[in-house]
């Protein structure tokens, strides 16, 4: 199938590797000096952003990531992302976090998805990630597919394998490590991705310059975006209790971290 | 009392460093940071330093650097690299990231661009083609050996380093038939070259040994060129082990076409169209900023892991969570406090030091195409009528900072004297400072760490940065190289004009910004200035002139001098900027309180530390350099008295910036492996 459009919903997140101390903040709870925090793309995003591009090699269709976030922290996020993937941005600019009312961020990118310039849904795939690292709630995608009238939705996504008559085959996640094998007539979809099997391209900074050209501009026009929600209140807040041990290794295989991981289980 | 909130980030630096704007070099930071992060910090972790050999996991970081763009950073968009315009800043920051973990690694990536240095500042366009075109990674598709170079200069004991007017690598015509393009014999041995275990290519400096061959030259030798090209035996190195440093030995046969920058034949001699010298000086005035900068860059990295280890220092005990000494560790004591303070301070003035001199040559380099193209079209040639037009143009220079600094120089000739005279101090003053005392305080920052800091498995490798910045202080010319540079370049009117003008400038701003130390280093600065001058028009008890190039005792010691306040300006000039440009982003905006206030208080500390060094050395010179008091008066006591009043509060400002550090808020865990 040629043409195929991808738009990826992607957001935000503190960087998991910083101090993350729920306050109150005003109304709302949320994270100390969260605005202080370096951030970075949305894990669960990111999977369904490198996967999206991908695919979009195979249809020649077009790349879009539509995020809502404080301007300033999208454009830092930017600087890394940029340089993976082509894509063009679609952004509004709201203190984001995971105190947001999902749904209200669900409207806002339904609204978003639906100003991007000549794009028929009925040839565009909706992704993103099935849950997001701030949240965890994994409600959003789904109600941006129910808003924009993209009723078949997959989520826990690991795969997706497209054929040529448009019709594609959908991995999701269930139970036990299986997956749940699913056919889809073609577009228009939603798929919230888990962690698919691709790795996270290398930076290129051709690809970064080049996606500047068109990033910078969205970012200034980014309007701002309303996620109030006078209903919605938080009773209480609080981190899960359980003891963090944090190590950092980077680039080691994934067999090295299976082995660590029984290593330890063994030992208690 | 105000509040840090978190150690400064991207946001903050990019406004204090001025690439807030410069979306090319942010995302460049985030590149290098991936690789310095990654896969360098994972080599350091599992050993990669504990050889001399170029081993598989080293080579492996080439190919890091290849794939995130490192490698063509230094390259023009024309021979396939991606930044427009002048690097000086884009590899200061690639410099810096990389030293952040390792700054044996930034070596490695760097001395390529060395080797390319020669080539791009002197080269002939088909050797720029061929070198710099070649040095970018192949794209996929593209079938071609990658260029990889190697900077020869420095021989055996007992030839030359680095500063030098003889060479013991030699020339000769080795073949000259009719109408031919001569053959060259080249004989050269290296001494200490970096990435000599994988350059295929060699830029040496050679002396003629042949009477038709004039002067001295840089040569390009190729792997491939018939000889022998012995890569030698590996360096055993103390320090910045991931870089690979050997003893080559070269013996070739080369066209002439391989003299950098070309050559003309006259009555049967050829004639370089530039010497080794002429082609070192611009080569060693663009890299030597970037080796100042790694050591900028432990200092403020060792900041992060001292807090932590401070903090968590007693917390494997049976205290209770809640209690002050569970929670604050070491932090509970004051010196602690301040001596981290002190580290960080420093390593804020280093890095604004060395950032302020890269954007500074950036913005020299196009002036100096400009000058070279005016001089020409004027009908004036290098050498001694080049020297006369200069002279001229100094005194015009002169003339417009004496009467109007703010007003805008209408003549590019003026502006390019101006900024040429500072950068001529500020990257000597670099290289000088930010290694020398960068090497102390690291010290210090490893004592911090008790034990642990003198283990290879100190978390941000501290140990391993303590060593490496010694090295730092001696490649690319050791200290007294740095020190005698400055010590000419110093004492040009232009660019002591301008030193007298931000004197009167900071004088201003101290009206409103009482609490950063501008006025203590305001008396530090004039005691400089007053010092000079009298060094420089009085002579010793022997009537010899007390500032002159035999007196390295008293020039040095000034030029050492110097670079303090230097440091101390510049780290001001960046606080200054954000508080200015802060406001502008909406991340920042709502803690820059913070941030200033604790930026402000180091200023101050730095400050104080640095007009005090300057007075010791000042008192020192003046008082001392005869065995009675100068008979002119004594200038310096009421400036020395002045200067004591102005630390009025420093004190507090330690304390204040101590208090800071037991409440910032740090990530979980470092960001890289240890
Ligand atoms: C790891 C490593 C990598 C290197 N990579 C390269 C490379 O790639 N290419 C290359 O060409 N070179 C390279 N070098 C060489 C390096 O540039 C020189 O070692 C350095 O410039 C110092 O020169 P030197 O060792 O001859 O010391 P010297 O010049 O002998 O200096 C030793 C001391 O002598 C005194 N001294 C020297 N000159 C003066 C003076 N004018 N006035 C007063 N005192 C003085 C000072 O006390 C100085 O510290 C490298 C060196 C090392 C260690």
């Amino acid at each position: 199938m040629t043409n195929l459009n991808v738009v990826v919903c992607a957001g935000i997140v503190p960087d998991p590797l910083q101090t993350l101390d729920p306050v109150q903040t005003g109304e709302k709870p949320g994270l100390r000096n969260e605005m202080m925090l370096p951030h970075v793309l949305d894990p669960w995003a990111g999977h369904a952003l490198y996967e999206a591009a991908e695919l979009v090699k195979e249809t020649g269709g077009k790349l879009y990531v539509v995020s809502i976030g404080p301007k300033a922290k999208l454009q830092q996020v930017m600087m890394t992302i940029a340089q993976k993937v082509p894509f063009q941005l679609i952004a509004a600019d709201a203190a984001a976090g995971g105190f947001s009312d999902s749904k209200q961020i669900a409207v806002q990118l339904a609204e978003l998805v639906k100003q991007i310039d000549g794009l028929d849904l009925s040839n565009t795939l909706l992704f993103g990630g099935w849950e997001s690292a701030s949240r965890g709630a994994g409600t959003t995608l789904q109600m941006v597919g129910e808003i924009l009238g993209v009723t078949d939705q997959f989520q826990g996504v690991d795969k997706i394998s497209l054929n040529d008559d448009g019709s594609f085959k959908v991995l999701e996640r269930i139970e036990g490590g299986k997956h749940l094998h699913s056919s889809c007539s073609g577009a228009p979809a939603v798929l919230g991705w888990a962690t698919g099997y691709l790795p996270e391209p290398p930076n290129n900074p051709q690809i970064g310059m080049t996606n500047m050209r068109t990033i910078m501009p969205a970012l200034q026009q980014a309007k701002p975006a309303d996620l109030e929600n006078p209903e919605l209140t938080f009773t209480a807040v609080e981190l899960p209790k359980q003891k963090r041990d944090t190590k950092i290794v980077k680039d080691i295989s994934a067999d090295e971290i299976a082995q660590e991981i029984i290593d330890w289980i063994k030992s208690k | 009392m105000y509040t840090l909130a978190t150690l400064p980030g991207d946001d903050i630096r990019s406004i204090m460093w001025r690439f807030a704007d410069r979306f090319e070099l942010q995302m460049l930071v985030q590149s290098v940071r991936a690789v310095a992060r990654g896969p360098v910090a994972r080599a350091v972790a599992e050993g990669a330093r504990n050889s001399h050999e170029w081993t598989t996991k080293k080579s492996q970081l080439l190919k890091a650097f290849d794939e995130s763009g490192i490698t063509a950073v230094f390259m023009d968009p024309e021979y396939g690299g991606f930044i427009e315009g002048p690097k000086n800043f884009a590899l200061a920051l690639t410099a810096y990231e990389l030293s952040w973990v390792d700054a044996g690694a930034a070596t490695g990536s760097l001395a390529g661009n060395l080797a390319l240095e020669p080539i791009h500042e002197r080269g002939t366009e088909e050797q720029k083609r061929t070198y710099m075109g070649g040095a970018v990674p192949p794209q996929q598709g593209e079938d071609r050996i990658q260029y990889r170079g190697a900077f020869g200069l420095t021989e055996p004991l007992p030839y030359v380093g680095v500063e030098t007017g003889m060479l013991g690598g030699k020339v000769r015509v080795a073949d000259w038939s009719a109408d031919k393009e001569p053959v060259l014999q080249v004989e050269k041995r290296g001494r200490f070259i970096t990435n000599m275990d994988f350059a295929n290519f060699v830029c040496v400096a050679v002396e003629s040994d042949d009477d038709r061959i004039k002067g001295s030259c840089m040569i390009i030798l190729e792997e491939t060129d018939p000889g022998t090209f012995d890569r030698g035996a590996p360096t055993l190195k103390l320090v910045h082990q991931l870089s690979s440093t050997r003893d080559p030995v070269f013996n070739m046969k080369v066209p002439a076409s391989r003299i950098i920058g070309g050559y003309t034949v006259k009555d049967g001699v050829i004639l370089p169209n530039f010497s080794h010298a002429e082609i070192i000086d611009p080569v060693f005035k663009h890299t030597r900023v970037t080796v100042g900068l790694m050591t900028a860059a432990k200092l403020v990295s060792a900041v992060e892991p001292v807090i932590r280890y401070q903090r968590g220092r007693f917390r494997g005990g049976s205290l209770e969570p809640e209690s002050p000494r569970y929670k604050l560790g070491i932090q509970q004591k004051e010196d602690a406090l301040h001596r981290t303070a002190a580290v960080w301070a420093a390593g804020e003035a280093a890095s604004s030091l060395g950032f302020a001199a890269a954007r500074l040559f950036d913005e020299l380099d196009p002036m100096e195409k400009e000058k070279e193209k005016y001089f020409r079209e004027q009908g004036i040639n290098k050498g001694r009528a080049e020297f006369k037009a200069l002279m001229k143009i100094q005194q015009d220079a002169v003339n417009h900072l004496e009467n109007d600094d703010d007003a805008p120089i209408g003549d590019p000739m003026i502006q390019y004297v101006i900024t040429d005279s500072l950068a001529n101090v500020l990257c000597p003053a670099t290289k000088l400072w930010n290694t020398g005392e960068g090497a102390t305080v690291m010290r210090e920052a490893v004592s911090l760490m008790g034990g642990y800091g003198i283990t290879e498995d100190c978390p941000g490798f501290l140990g391993q940065k303590w060593m490496d910045s010694q090295l730092e202080a001696t490649y690319e010319g050791p200290e007294a190289v740095q020190r005698r540079q400055l010590s000419i370049t110093m004492t040009n009117k232009v660019f002591l004009t301008q030193f007298g003008n931000w004197i009167q400038r900071l004088e201003n701003l101290s009206l409103t910004h009482s609490d950063m130390g501008i006025k203590s280093l305001v008396s530090g600065m004039k005691i400089w200035l007053e010092t000079l001058d009298y060094l420089q028009t009085h002579r010793d008890e022997n009537n010899t002139k007390l500032y002159s190039s035999s007196r390295q005792g008293v020039t040095f010691a000034m030029a050492d001098a110097l670079c303090w306040l230097l440091s101390s300006y510049y780290q001001m000039e960046d606080v200054l900027q954000l508080l200015q440009k802060g406001p502008e982003n909406a991340a920042v905006a709502p803690n820059l309180e913070g941030y200033v206030a604790f930026f402000k208080d180091l200023c101050f500390i730095q400050a104080s530390r640095a007009a005090h060094q300057v007075a010791q050395i000042c008192s020192e010179l003046y008082y001392g350099s005869a065995s009675t008091l100068p008979e002119s008066g004594d200038i310096l006591t009421p400036l020395l008295q002045e200067l004591n009043a102005n630390i009025a509060g420093v004190h507090l400002a330690k304390d204040r910036a101590a208090e800071a550090l037991t409440m910032v808020m740090i990530p979980e865990a470092l960001d890289y492996p240890q």
